[in-house]
């Protein structure tokens, strides 16, 4: 049973187009992750859904039921702000009864829910203070202590651990997790720029693009499961969007291409990608792109000078100057003691290259160790 | 020990003069009011023999009481009045967006640029048609001429700086806009609803013009009205003491609402909303 669905929305303000085209369902307890560039219209859709903002054109369901004019209290959906918007001149208490009273419930059911609430988020002592007298952390429990004890259908975060700590971050990452164990049959949708978050929470994550005022260009850029979107990206913006350090982008020109592989050269190097290459035309150009952690290093027919290390503890990156193209290749070293001006040699395995057209669509991937979205479908 | 800056002279040298230019008229009517008969043209500070019977006579040659009542009256419905319109207005004014705001707002703002004196006669018609000449209504109702637009621009300013995640969180919570105006916003505008709660209610407490106008009886009348209509015994003779002790009793309650609003005016209420 699908709990949101969102049917061709469009948004606008003014005549500045935000969101365009966008079609999405979001099934019941799965967790749904929008995520792009700042400025693209996260937060936007958010509301959308929240019903702070009216949608320019189309439909928002929710549960089966139209709900473009339903208030948003009427929707059955609870929202965790950015800013936690805790009431405050209220204790934590009243925070979370607020809405409790609203809904007219008994009072001693809207003390076991608030108690209820508060034990699970270890806020059981704290309930007399008012908002001013918490930490961060402390503050974001409660908006999210506010939202659960609503029990609504639909949970909205929007971007909810960015004014936390790295480490705080990480601990309230894995509660948000075990929330939505808990809480079986809730539907998230989650508002991040962060791709750990991403990549960790999702069941599935919707990529948008930032329209940059063009018209007739649909906001979505690929829906799928995590390693759907890390393994299948369908164009240029979602290969260089997922993954961190982002991939290594490569100008080539085709030798050769059919639907077994495509030959090319890259200033002046040949390559293979294991790609359907069928119709490129000889002399036509395309992209070649592959991530950092994909290179193979150590050995290989290709060399690279270091030009600039960066250790991040458990593994380093290299970058290195390459007669593929002018930017640097970033590639992955595990463990190994490099200094800058090495000499490296490396390789690009064929089944790791992704290929992109002139257009900068996704040529399909011939690789047989990745996730196909099929394997991906069943994990 | 802490050495003397040249600043700390200047404040302490300017310091005396100010004091004194304040609070002179006020301790002159102290001391005027206490004086007895001849004794208030003598250049004598304090009076030789303190007296209370300027205090008494107040009370028993007019209906002082009922004046100060009718003044607590006028001014606490004003108060009353501007509040309730004025946060309904802020709301409107400073949080949803609608054609012709701003010219609603100097609209507004206009309307306390007319001298009291402009619009008296227009008012005058006003009152009688609505009935209310010679009652405090009519005070109510043209007091909020010129405390209105004050309080509506000044909680339009506080309203709008209050974040909007609050109201929205309010709104998912399945709050009303009264709920959010009376509940979320007022408790958090509190320290400039009670300045603007007390400017409003000196104003309404010492105006006088309208108060003259629309009055006629002595048991309708506000204190100031009242103060300048005290007369003495004779035409050539003003009682001087009767008139320093109404003063010194109608100063009082506006002294006493400042020091205890005061120690309420505290902000950063909001501090911990969002974070910041
Ligand atoms: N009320 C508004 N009026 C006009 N433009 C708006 C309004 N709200 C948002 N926008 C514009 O819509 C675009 C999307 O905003 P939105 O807040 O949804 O971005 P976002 O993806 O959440 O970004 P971030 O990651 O920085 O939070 C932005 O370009 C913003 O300037
Ligand atoms: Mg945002």
């Amino acid at each position: 049973m699908c709990q949101i669905r969102l049917e061709k929305i469009q948004k606008r303000f003014g005549d500045n187009p935000i969101l365009a085209d966008i079609d999405l369902t979001v099934e019941e307890g799965e967790f749904c992750v929008f995520i792009g560039p700042s400025g693209c219209g996260k937060s936007t859709l958010l509301r959308l859904i929240a019903g702070l903002d009216d949608p320019s054109a189309g439909d928002i369901h929710i549960d089966g039921v139209r709900v473009n004019e339903l208030a948003p209290a009427k929707r059955d959906v609870a929202m965790v702000f950015q800013s936690y918007a805790l009431y405050p001149h209220m204790t934590v208490y009243d925070n979370m009864a607020f809405g409790l009273r609203h809904l007219k419930l008994a009072k001693d059911e809207i003390d076991r829910r608030v108690r209820a609430a508060a034990d699970s988020l270890h806020l059981a002592a704290l309930l007399d203070r008012k908002p001013g007298a918490l930490s961060g952390g402390q503050r974001q429990r409660v908006a999210i202590g506010r939202a659960i004890v609503r029990q609504p259908k639909v949970f909205l975060f929007d971007e909810p651990l960015s004014n936390l700590d790295a480490s705080l971050r990480v601990k309230t990452r894995v509660e948000i997790a075990r929330l939505h164990r808990a809480l079986g049959k809730a539907s998230m949708v989650y508002v991040t720029h962060d791709q750990v978050e991403a990549m960790t929470l999702a069941d599935k994550i919707v990529l948008l693009k930032p329209l940059a005022g063009q018209h007739g260009v649909p906001s979505i850029a690929q829906v799928g499961h995590p390693l759907e979107l890390y393994h299948q990206p369908r164009n240029r913006f979602v290969a260089g969007f997922i993954g961190s350090p982002s991939m290594n982008f490569i100008d080539a020109t085709v030798l050769n291409a059919n639907e077994a592989g495509l030959a090319c050269s890259a200033g002046g190097v040949p390559l293979t990608a294991a790609a359907d290459a069928a119709g490129l035309a000889r002399d036509s150009t395309v992209t070649l792109g592959i991530r950092p952690e994909h290179v193979s290093v150590g050995s290989g027919r290709l060399v690279g000078r270091i030009s600039h290390l960066e250790h991040l503890g458990e593994h380093s990156y290299a970058y290195l100057e390459t007669p593929l193209s002018a930017t640097p290749l970033v590639v992955k070293l595990s463990e190994r003691q490099a200094t800058i001006g090495d000499t490296l040699p490396f390789s690009l395995p064929a089944q790791r290259l992704h290929v992109f057209d002139g257009a900068g669509d996704a040529l399909p991937r011939l690789a047989h160790q990745d996730l196909t979205p099929a394997a991906t479908a069943a994990i | 020990m802490k050495r003397l800056e040249w600043t700390d002279i200047a404040y302490w040298l300017a310091v005396p003069p100010v004091l004194g230019f304040a609070l002179f008229p006020f301790v002159y009517a102290v001391s005027s009011s206490f004086k007895l008969g001849n004794a208030l043209f003598s250049s004598d500070f304090w009076p030789r023999v303190w007296s209370a019977a300027n205090y008494a006579a107040v009370f028993a040659e007019q209906p002082f009481g009922q004046n100060l009542l009718n003044s607590v009256l006028v001014a606490g419905g004003v108060v009353l009045a501007s509040l309730g319109v004025s946060l309904l207005a802020a709301y409107a004014l400073g949080r949803v967006s609608f054609r012709g705001r701003g010219v609603l707002m100097m609209t507004i703002l206009g309307v306390s640029m007319f001298p009291q004196v402009a619009i008296l006669s227009g008012l005058f018609e006003l009152v009688s048609a609505l009935g209310l000449y010679d009652s405090l209504w009519a005070l109510v109702l043209s007091d909020l001429i010129f405390t209105l637009p004050f309080t509506v621009w000044v909680l339009v300013t506080f309203m709008r700086e209050l974040p909007k995640e609050l109201e929205e969180a309010a709104l998912m919570d399945g709050a009303g806009v009264l709920t959010v105006i009376f509940r979320i916003f007022l408790p958090l505008l509190w320290p400039a609803v009670a300045a603007t709660s007390l400017l409003a209610f000196i104003a309404a407490w010492n105006e006088f013009l309208f108060a003259l106008t629309f009055t006629l009886s002595s048991e309708q009348r506000t204190v100031p009205v009242a103060i300048a209509l005290i007369s003495g015994a004779s035409s050539y003779e003003l009682p001087w003491g009767n008139i320093m002790a109404a003063s010194v009793i109608v100063t009082l309650p506006l002294i006493a609402l400042v020091l205890v609003f005061q120690r309420h005016i505290v902000s950063g209420l909001t501090a911990g909303a969002v974070k910041g």
